[in-house]
């Protein structure tokens, strides 16, 4: 179903940028917000007290409407929603997993729900709860934990078995993208590599600079065997993961040789033993931009793009 | 009903169904990851026509775990 997703969020443009751990934290948010899309803070791994400052200071930045996204597999889960409960976040995307055990306390709250589904069974499955407002269809072009369907073969089987609006996510960077999801009956696009780049992200210089230089191969998808498969850019840590993998590491294993990789390459900048997680969009994703020049650029594009297209 | 379980697990999982018994570990030893699982719910769903919460999901271990939790709530 179409909706107008500006009006249910209270946002100016169809635009949520992506939770993306380590990276998206106050300032990324509240810059987003700010320029008229939906800012997220991504909680990823990191422990309350981290989520609760963030929140603050994202507050501290923008009057206008932020969410938290919640990634499932964090052993802070609990802590997380509770963050979320006590400092009045209105909006939480789940992410990595099924929130369906954290409906019941958000709802008593009051907290809408935007899940990231990488099939129709989950999605149709979360549609049973009145607090999800809204879904995000992420297909496997998407940057970090993804499923297995790609974006233009998710989206519309997802807008087909739901009547809540849906929000594409997986390979979009531009205003091409943006005209595509809506084609494919999306409401609403979320965008994570295209803001990694943006002069408000915090990330490391040298994980943007993969980014800016990534070619449409670039990237490798790691941790198949672990049943959490996550998208990076090829470097040297993802070439020593997918070795391990083919030569039988058990999950545990390969969990612990992944643990902190991640910050290891978005905070550290250490590009040969951290995870460079991006999308297969990276290789569209060329220039560093204020968030506001993004947004603006994805706006006029998709507006020139619907005009001349068809 | 325990043939029908192992007859959805089968297909999902792309595993013979002689080598599903009432005990078998679904996520150790039939490779189910999360993803699957969410399907096979939504088959079992829709074969029995019932609704699985979320806190039920939890605790099926074994094709037997499904049967118990079908035949309770039938």
């Amino acid at each position: 179903m179409k909706a107008d997703i500006c009006k249910i969020l209270d946002i100016k443009y169809p635009i949520i940028q992506g939770g993306m751990a380590w990276i998206a934290d106050a300032d990324l948010a509240a810059a987003v917000s700010n320029a008229g899309g939906l800012g997220v803070l991504a909680a990823g791994n990191a422990p309350k007290e981290w989520l609760v400052d963030q929140i603050r200071k994202t507050k501290a930045q923008t009057d206008n409407i932020f969410a938290v996204n919640i990634m499932l597999l964090s052993p802070f889960v609990d802590d997380v929603i509770d963050a979320v409960i006590e400092e009045g976040v209105k909006v939480v995307i789940t992410g990595a997993g099924n929130p369906g055990l954290y409906f019941k306390k958000l709802n008593e709250h009051g907290i809408k729900i935007i899940p990231v589904v990488p099939t129709v069974a989950q999605a149709t499955r979360m549609v049973r709860n009145d607090g999800v407002i809204a879904l995000i269809a992420e297909g496997a072009e998407a940057g970090g934990h993804i499923g297995v369907t790609n974006t233009m073969s998710l989206v519309p089987q997802v807008v087909d078995a739901v009547n809540i609006p849906v929000i594409a996510a997986g390979g979009i960077a531009d205003g091409r993208g943006m005209a595509a999801a809506f084609c494919l009956g999306a409401s609403g696009v979320q965008i994570g590599t295209r803001f990694l780049v943006a002069n408000e992200c915090n990330v490391s210089m040298p994980y943007k600079e993969k980014v800016l230089k990534a070619k449409d191969t670039s990237t490798t998808i790691t941790g198949n065997s672990t049943g959490h498969p996550v998208r990076v850019i090829k470097n040297k840590f993802a070439k020593k993961l997918k070795q391990l993998e083919s030569e039988g590491a058990s999950t545990e294993e390969l969990e612990s040789f992944g643990a902190g990789s991640l910050k290891l390459a978005a905070v550290d900048g250490d590009m040969d033993n951290g995870s460079i997680m991006a999308g297969q969009i990276a290789g569209l994703v060329n220039k560093e931009e204020s968030c506001s020049d993004i947004i603006t650029d994805l706006m006029s594009h998709y507006k020139q793009v619907i005009q001349t297209s068809f | 009903m325990i043939e029908k379980i192992k007859e959805i697990l089968a297909n999902q999982l792309d595993v013979e169904i002689e080598e599903i018994t009432a005990e078998s570990d679904i996520q150790k030893d039939l490779k189910a990851d999360s993803l699957d699982v969410m399907d096979i719910v939504a088959e079992i769903e829709d074969e029995f026509d019932i609704e699985i919460d979320d806190e039920e999901i939890e605790k099926f271990v074994t094709p037997q775990d499904i049967v118990d939790y079908i035949e309770k709530v039938k």
